[in-house]
């Protein structure tokens, strides 16, 4: 199983970011992270095989580093944590000095994840971001330093103002700097953040927001220039060199079993031992959720998950494939969702090669019209 | 035994929307007595769900209530109220002459406005006695003196002594009891006469059948008496006479006589044979003649209604009978389409009428309907000399067996004020109006008179004359006659498809101009496919307008994680129900309200 552990905290909320997250003080920390620890100690699944463990925020680097060592230690103890496991921390630039990143790295951090989102400075302060582009070509450089062999950075397209043209620009400076993955999302104006109220369906700048075609030309130029400097796509948003993709990720994709720990954290387990149901609960969005009900659970049957393994397996470019849809399920994909397939094979949207069917291109731009036919 | 006359009040209360007519009547009835505060649900008269919310009356109520005057004596109110709207203009005047006054209220705050005049003189040709009531003072805006004048000086009637309230918090609406009771007149009648009473309404109910609404002119009718209704001839024998309580009927079975307003049942199952504006009399001694005014009224407007998930259509059916039974005006009858299955063509008063039968439908019935664009009734005389009324577009012969065609023509009066003569008169002009005559009721308003094709209004007539005009033009019509015309069927193709439930007539000048509108109003309305749509307007084979829904270009959540997965997988449900309410055709799915949307075409 994965291990996901939320960081709720931020120096700064971001104008675009409706992740769960807050800009807090010391003693909200002590008892957030006291009652992380209880937590991962009450868990029942002592003893348990760990592949991969994710700190995510919020930004989990702006947090004291012993903190985010002392979890992990404590993951250690508890689990059987592979000795080769993916093992990432986001962390913003302007929140990482050396001697953090050096401690990361002997506590068994493998990968790095560098919330960028533009090289262009103006961009960034647009976005509400508290680093220049500098200071991420600082964090960049000490990370290596610090011997980070695996370090992704994330980057946003399609926000108003920005055209292809000054998008190939920003990307061209940070793969300049080679990062071994990036990902690379097109904006998203998320409900309840002051994006929202500028650039929602209601707000006064909505009409700078870049078209579909214009946001569709900068993802184009995105896939395109990938290839060029030697990427390999392998999700809609996803970018790494050879052997780089990020395990962890694709364990959501592959519908792996995950614990989430702390706010706003979701778990997603097998109910039986044929994996023919299962539970995916989400625990609420704020510094109480222990005592919380959970902000969202969903118990899934076989179809439930049958529908999901397409949903999330063709987001990745490999896709999925007739054989691991039979093996997982005991049916036959040409059965469940051939019809389905077949029809949006003609508009271009998937292809079915032998026993694999992936997404066009075109494919994911569009794909929600053909998740939709799985629900 | 015949009621004491001088002690009876037979009155409505007209008033421009919202000025507080139901608000008043509330007051009224609480006022004398009948009903306390709390037993009260607000506005009693309005009965219907749907009538709160338009906040306009569809069906004539009636209530009686008794107010101990200052003089001592007591006195029967009936207070009648009347719809609100031209569609059912007929069933006003109907209402109107069922009474002796009418209670003309004015907001303070707003002063006179189009509706008030209208219903000043609509019910001044039925030689009501109106007096005012200036509501509303309450207001901070309120002027009441400026309202007296103006009523003074508009409509030329005594306001200076008008009772000045605020029927919301109830601020002397005795002055509005007494001023019933001095200002208007008694009925008048002979109750050993031949009977006559006017039907003004009526209403089915499964227990009793048919309650039919009566203002007795002249004559006495009791339980027992054998009635017949002057023009169907419908006989049946009287169960019960009597009067209305507040949303209830009180048996009087000493029966009704000259000069009061009450229900008689007798056993009808059908308001078919009760139809408004008929005369009751008695078949053992008639009278010799009908009261004036009765009039057939006949359905003006056609469209389609089907079910949108095709297994209700017996649903629908059963609803369509059900609503037929109060509504004598309502006409369906079976039909298919191909794009949209099994369903009904049916037929409206007018586009008002349309509307909240829908709703009525999709509310009380709980039914999901498309509905296809109303047409009117064309005559076709065919070239084999035969002729044949066209209710639906589709039904229409092809062009070599047409000899010519025939469109209804309305005669419309149109009271509007000087400054939007010249706007009113453009937009008759844009609709094919034959100019008629204008006069000048006052020095800033005038009359004009048009002469216009029915389909030309049935759409959004109203509702471009109200905003040409600001709100101060209303509008009256009656069907006056079938006129030759050049008229063109206009198909409509979407993806090289005809939808035939879009397909209408119109007029041959303004058929490019109306095939463009559908065509950009239909690309609104269509969602993005996967591939291009082209969407055409066609006559026969001919292409007149074309636009293109362009390929959907972007669909796609960029994040998807853990967290994310279940809240996303929402939100493709919902987009997945949205596509659940549209109508598929081949390929293509086209929203239910791209129906009722492209009726809607006045840019102005």
């Amino acid at each position: 199983m994965e291990i996901y552990v939320h960081i709720p905290f931020c120096v700064q909320k971001c104008l675009y970011c409706d992740f769960f997250s807050r800009t807090s003080d010391e003693s909200v920390k002590d008892r957030y992270f006291r009652d992380l620890e209880e937590e991962i100690r009450e868990d029942g699944r002592t003893g348990s095989y760990v592949s991969s463990v994710f700190f995510g925020g919020g930004t989990p680097s702006c947090v004291p580093e012993e903190r985010i060592i002392e979890i992990l230690d404590l993951l250690k103890e508890k689990y059987r944590v592979d000795p080769a496991a993916e093992i990432t921390l986001e962390a913003n630039p302007g929140t990482l000095t050396k001697k953090k990143l050096k401690l990361y790295q002997e506590a068994g951090i493998s990968r790095l994840s560098l919330g960028l989102q533009s090289a262009d400075d103006k961009v960034l302060k647009k976005l509400g971001r508290i680093h220049d582009f500098a200071a991420f070509e600082e964090s960049f450089r000490l990370a290596r330093e610090a011997g980070f062999t695996n370090i992704n950075v994330d980057l946003i397209s399609g926000i108003p103002g920005q055209d292809a043209k000054s998008f190939e620009k920003s990307m061209k400076r940070v793969l300049k700097l080679g990062p071994e993955h990036l990902s690379v999302y097109s904006l998203i104006i998320a409900e309840n953040t002051p994006f929202y109220a500028l650039y929602g369906p209601e707000g006064s700048l909505k009409e700078t927001l870049p078209s579909e075609e214009e946001d569709r030309e900068q993802v184009e130029m995105t896939r395109a220039l990938m290839k060029a400097y030697g990427y390999r796509q392998y999700e809609i948003s996803n970018y790494a060199r050879p052997g780089a993709e990020c395990r962890h990720n694709i364990g959501y994709w592959t519908q792996e079993e995950y614990i989430g720990f702390g706010a706003a954290a979701a778990s997603f387990y097998y109910t039986d031992p044929e994996k023919t149901k299962a539970e995916r609960v989400k625990h609420a969005e704020s510094m109480d959720w222990r005592k919380l009900p959970p902000e969202e659970k969903e118990e899934l049957s076989l179809s439930g998950l049958m529908a999901e393994y397409m949903i999330l397996g063709l987001r990745m470019n490999e896709g999925v494939t007739g054989t691991k849809f039979k093996e997982m399920f005991g049916r036959e994909m040409k059965d469940e969702y051939g019809h389905i397939l077949d029809r949006y094979e003609t508009y271009g949207v998937v292809k079915q090669e032998g026993d694999r069917v992936f997404l066009t291109d075109y494919g994911q731009d569009v794909c929600n019209l053909l998740f939709e036919e799985f629900l | 035994m015949a009621a004491d006359l001088s002690k009876i009040r037979n009155f409505c209360i007209i008033a421009h929307i919202d000025h507080g007519k139901s608000t008043l009547a509330d007051r009224i009835i609480e006022k004398t007595g009948l009903l306390t505060a709390r037993e009260m649900q607000s506005q009693v008269l309005d009965n219907m769900d749907l009538e709160r919310e338009r906040g306009i009356t569809i069906k004539a109520q009636a209530v009686r209530t008794i107010y101990r005057a200052k003089d001592g004596n007591e006195y029967i109110f009936n207070l009648i109220d009347t719809p609100g709207h031209v569609d059912f203009n007929y069933e006003v005047s109907r209402s109107l002459a069922a009474c002796d006054g009418a209670i003309l209220v004015v907001d303070a705050a707003q002063g006179i406005e189009a509706q008030t005049l209208a219903n000043v003189y609509l019910a001044l040709d039925h030689d009501l006695e109106v007096f005012p009531v200036i509501n509303k003072i309450d207001l901070p805006s309120a002027d009441p003196e400026g309202c007296a004048k103006e009523i003074e000086d508009v409509i030329g009637i005594e306001a200076m002594d008008a009772p000045r309230i605020s029927a919301k918090t109830g601020e002397n609406v005795e002055d509005v009891l007494e001023a019933i009771v001095q200002n208007i007149p008694a009925p008048v009648g002979d109750s050993e006469a031949p009977l006559q009473a006017l039907i003004f309404d009526s209403l089915y109910d499964s227990y009793k059948g048919v309650i039919v609404f009566v203002r007795i002119k002249e004559g006495t009718v009791k339980p027992g008496d054998r009635i017949r209704m002057m023009a169907t001839g419908a006989e049946a024998d009287v169960v019960e006479t009597g009067v209305f309580g507040a949303g209830q009927f009180i048996p009087y079975q000493e029966g009704l006589s000259a000069g009061m307003v009450g229900y008689i049942t007798a056993s009808i199952k059908n308001v078919q044979d009760t139809r408004v504006g008929d005369t009751v009399t008695l078949a053992k001694r008639p009278a010799k003649e009908p009261l004036p005014g009765y009039k057939r009224v006949q359905p003006m407007v056609y469209c389609g209604m089907y079910p949108a998930d095709g297994a209700h259509y017996q649903d629908l059916r059963d609803a369509l009978e059900k609503l037929k039974l109060n509504d004598a005006s309502l006409f369906f009858e079976p039909e298919t389409s191909v794009a949209l299955g099994f369903g009904f063509r049916c037929g409206f008063l007018g586009l008002l009428h349309l509307e909240i039968i829908e709703e009525r439908l999709e509310r009380e019935y709980n039914l999901d309907l498309v509905t296809t664009a109303p047409s009117v009734v064309y005559k076709i005389h065919k070239t084999d000399g035969t002729e044949i009324d066209l209710t639906n577009p589709t039904n229409m012969p092809p062009a070599a067996e047409i000899d010519y065609m025939e469109e209804p023509f309305v005669a419309a009066e149109i009271i509007v004020t000087s400054e939007y003569i010249g706007s009113i008169m453009e937009l008759c002009n844009e609709r094919r109006g034959i100019y008629k005559s204008i006069e000048y009721i006052e020095t800033k308003r005038a009359v004009l008179k048009y002469d216009l094709p029915l389909n030309e209004i049935i759409y959004d007539f109203y509702d471009a004359l109200k905003s040409r005009s600001r709100g101060y033009a209303s509008f009256d019509y009656e069907l006056k006659e079938y006129v030759r015309s050049e008229l063109v069927k206009l198909d409509i193709l979407v993806n090289h498809e005809e939808i035939d439930a879009l397909s209408f007539i119109v007029y041959a000048g303004s058929a490019y101009e109306r095939g463009r509108r559908m065509c950009e109003k239909l690309k609104e309305e269509i969602p993005r496919h996967l591939f291009e749509i082209p969407i055409q307007a066609a006559i026969g084979s001919k292409i007149i307008a074309r636009e293109t829904v362009k390929a959907v270009r972007k669909d796609v959540l960029a994040k998807c994680y853990g967290g994310d997965i279940t809240r996303k997988k929402k939100l493709l449900e919902k987009q997945e129900e949205g596509k659940k309410r549209m109508r598929t055709f081949g390929n293509v799915e086209i929203p239910q309200s791209a129906f009722m949307s492209v009726l809607k075409l006045d840019d102005n």
